[in-house]
């Protein structure tokens, strides 16, 4: 029997999507190993975030409010983790593997004395243990590890679990005080993307571009993104070269995305961008040079100038769907 | 000051990998690379080094004693890092917390004001060990940099995070890991690696370091190839591609 702890991913207003994807995690868990679950809502102002989150099937959804968390930092948002998860006696606390999972949830371990795998894709039987798969070397493998500690920590690569719908029922939902203690970092600022485009690990279509949009990578991307209400994503290269913003990353170091409908445009295919892209459902790569490794993974190549066959392209879906 | 930087070897992701006989880890013959991460945090390290003077930098490396100590010479004392230590393990054995648990040790006896670490390892692709090394210390962290400066007795770091960046202020000591995007890091000179032959390099064995329980909490049971993604078809032109996306795939 086990007693899991999910953190909700969330913006205090409303949990995010990848959050019904780590609580799915946790519903494969309990069926392999019995038990149940609960939800934490951890943040400053949050509790319509946790309201929404009270249909699922939890033991009780815990609000953590406090004026420290609205921008959490890794070693306050772990401390209230732990604390939180001590007095609930969970014995895994799961997150999915999200820039603040990935910052804190090791500083949870530690308070935990837990064992920790790392984006997690899949829940398997090893030798009689329950095993957690995970993703090494980009992807190219993966290997099921096993914990040995009485309490677990885990991160959830959301992409390989579904964003599961509302179970219905009426969990309770529970304050818990919150003491993210003193630290020693400060936040200064955010500088965010502005995008009215939906999320990247949330949307249903993918147009990704890469080095070979040069500075033309927004005006050929975008058409193509709005016309099929698609997030825009892009390869190492065109970020590292200032075509696209930092969190348009997908790859071994970027976002990790698995949509129904995957454009790749003007880019190679190298291992560490097919590490988060190659469980799309239908891949398109749109490449002049037919020799690219992309290729071997696209449903569909058209070997072209990306510069006059994607404006083509808009033009084409917008015809045959008038 | 002293900056404390990481040396962490892996097997070249270009080459070709192949499973070992007990399925736990993968061939051990073949060529090794630094970790490109530690490459940064190296490259990090000797930058603030230059611009503020007065900066000794040391490398840590855990692993196998030969190899490691190589890879800590090659990589980061042939670069400029001003000394080495190597603490012997059987890298089969050691997972992210271990390691931790030995950088925790090595800070106690080396004192450092800044620990810079790989954001994670390109084999395990954990992302674990800067983390666990703050709490362990419970010292404040900033993970995933890409821009690290000195402003006075703070450090400002960019973080490259879910939405966008993040602006953090840590007062030293703290713990920084390095994404790929924190600069360009420099090749060792021919000066260099004939200087790093010199250069100490402590040694310690795990059993030096009082770890108490030195048992990982993690282990791999088994390791597989994910199947892979069969290639589809080259479509003749764009109306083509439209019409395969509309009749057979049935996305648009
Ligand atoms: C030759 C070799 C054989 C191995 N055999 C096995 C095996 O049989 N079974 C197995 O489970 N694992 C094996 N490993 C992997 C194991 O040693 C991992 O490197 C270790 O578990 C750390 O996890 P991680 O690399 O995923 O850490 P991460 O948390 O991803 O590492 C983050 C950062 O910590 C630093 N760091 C990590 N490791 C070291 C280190 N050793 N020295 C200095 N800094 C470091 C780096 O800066 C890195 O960027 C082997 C590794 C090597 C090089
Ligand atoms: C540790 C590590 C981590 C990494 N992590 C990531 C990651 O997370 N994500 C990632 O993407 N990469 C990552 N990389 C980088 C990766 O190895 C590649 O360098 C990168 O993906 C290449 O990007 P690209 O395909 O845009 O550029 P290139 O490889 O330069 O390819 C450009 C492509 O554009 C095509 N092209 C050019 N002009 C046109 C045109 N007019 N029309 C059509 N096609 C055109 C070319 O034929 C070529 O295929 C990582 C690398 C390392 C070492």
């Amino acid at each position: 029997m086990s007693k899991i702890l999910v953190i909700a991913d969330h913006d205090n207003v409303a949990a995010k999507k990848i959050t019904l994807n780590t609580i799915d995690f946790a519903k494969q868990l309990i069926a392999k190993k019995g038990g149940s679950f609960d939800i934490a809502v951890i943040g400053n102002g949050c509790g319509s975030a946790a309201a929404g989150l009270t249909g699922y099937g939890a033991g009780a959804v815990h609000v953590v409010e406090h004026a420290d968390l609205a921008h959490p930092l890794a070693q306050g948002f772990a401390k209230v983790v732990a604390d939180l998860a001590k007095s609930i006696g969970a014995d895994v606390v799961a997150m999915s593997a999200s820039s603040l999972g990935k910052d804190a949830m090791p500083r949870v371990a530690v308070r935990l004395q837990a064992g920790m795998a790392s984006d997690v894709i899949g829940i398997v039987d090893a030798g009689g243990a329950v095993a957690f798969r995970r993703p090494m070397w980009a992807g190219n493998l993966v290997g099921d590890v096993v914990i040995d500690t009485a309490v677990q920590v885990v991160t959830v690569r959301s992409s390989a679990f579904d964003a599961i719908a509302a179970s219905g029922g009426a969990s309770p939902v529970q304050s818990f005080a919150a003491d993210p203690g003193a630290s020693r970092a400060k936040f200064v600022r955010f500088e965010g993307t502005q995008s009215s485009r939906p999320d990247l690990t949330e949307a249903a279509v993918v147009v990704a571009g890469g080095r070979g949009l040069k500075d033309r990578f927004g005006p050929i991307t975008e058409p193509l993104a709005d016309l099929l209400g698609g997030a825009i994503g892009a390869s190492r290269a065109a970020v590292d070269d200032g075509f696209a913003p930092n969190d348009y990353q997908i790859g071994q170091t970027g976002k990790v995305v698995a949509p129904q409908l995957y454009f790749a445009i003007a880019i190679s295919g190298a291992v560490q961008h097919l590490a988060g892209m190659k469980n799309s459902k239908t891949i398109v790569a749109i490449n002049k040079n037919a020799d690219e490794p992309i290729f071997k993974v696209a449903d569909y190549g058209l070997v072209a100038d990306a510069f006059t066959a994607v404006p083509e392209l808009v033009s084409k879906i917008k015809a045959v769907r008038s | 000051m002293k900056i404390l930087v990481s040396a962490k070897r892996v097997s070249d992701p270009n080459a070709k990998l192949a499973i070992s006989g007990d399925g736990k880890w993968v061939e051990g013959d073949v060529e090794y690379v630094m970790n490109y991460f530690c490459e940064n945090a190296i490259e990090c390290a000797l930058a603030l080094a230059e611009e503020h003077g007065d900066v000794e930098t040391v490398a840590l490396g855990v692993g196998e004693s030969d190899e490691t100590g190589r890879f800590v010479r090659q990589g980061a004392l042939a670069r400029g890092i001003d000394r080495g230590i190597v603490v012997s393990a059987d890298e089969a054995i050691i997972d992210s917390d271990l390691i931790a648990r030995v950088y925790q040790k090595i800070v106690e006896k080396e004192s450092p004001d800044l620990v810079l670490i790989g954001k994670q390892s390109v084999d395990g692709d954990s992302n674990q060990v800067g983390q666990l090394l703050a709490e362990y210390l419970d010292w404040p962290q900033a993970t995933f940099a890409s821009k690290v400066e000195i402003k006075g007795d703070q450090i400002e770091v960019t973080r490259e995070v879910d939405g966008g960046l993040e602006v953090v202020a840590l007062s030293m000591p703290c713990v920084i890991t390095a994404d790929l995007r924190l600069n360009e890091p420099r090749f060792a000179s021919l000066a260099g690696i004939m200087k790093a032959k010199k250069k100490p390099l402590d040694e310690y064995e795990l059993d030096d370091l009082d770890l108490g329980d030195a048992a990982p909490k993690v282990r791999i049971a088994k390791m597989t190839t994910p199947s892979g993604r069969k290639a589809g078809v080259l479509v003749k032109d764009v109306d083509d591609l439209v019409a395969k996306l509309r009749g057979e795939a049935r996305v648009i």
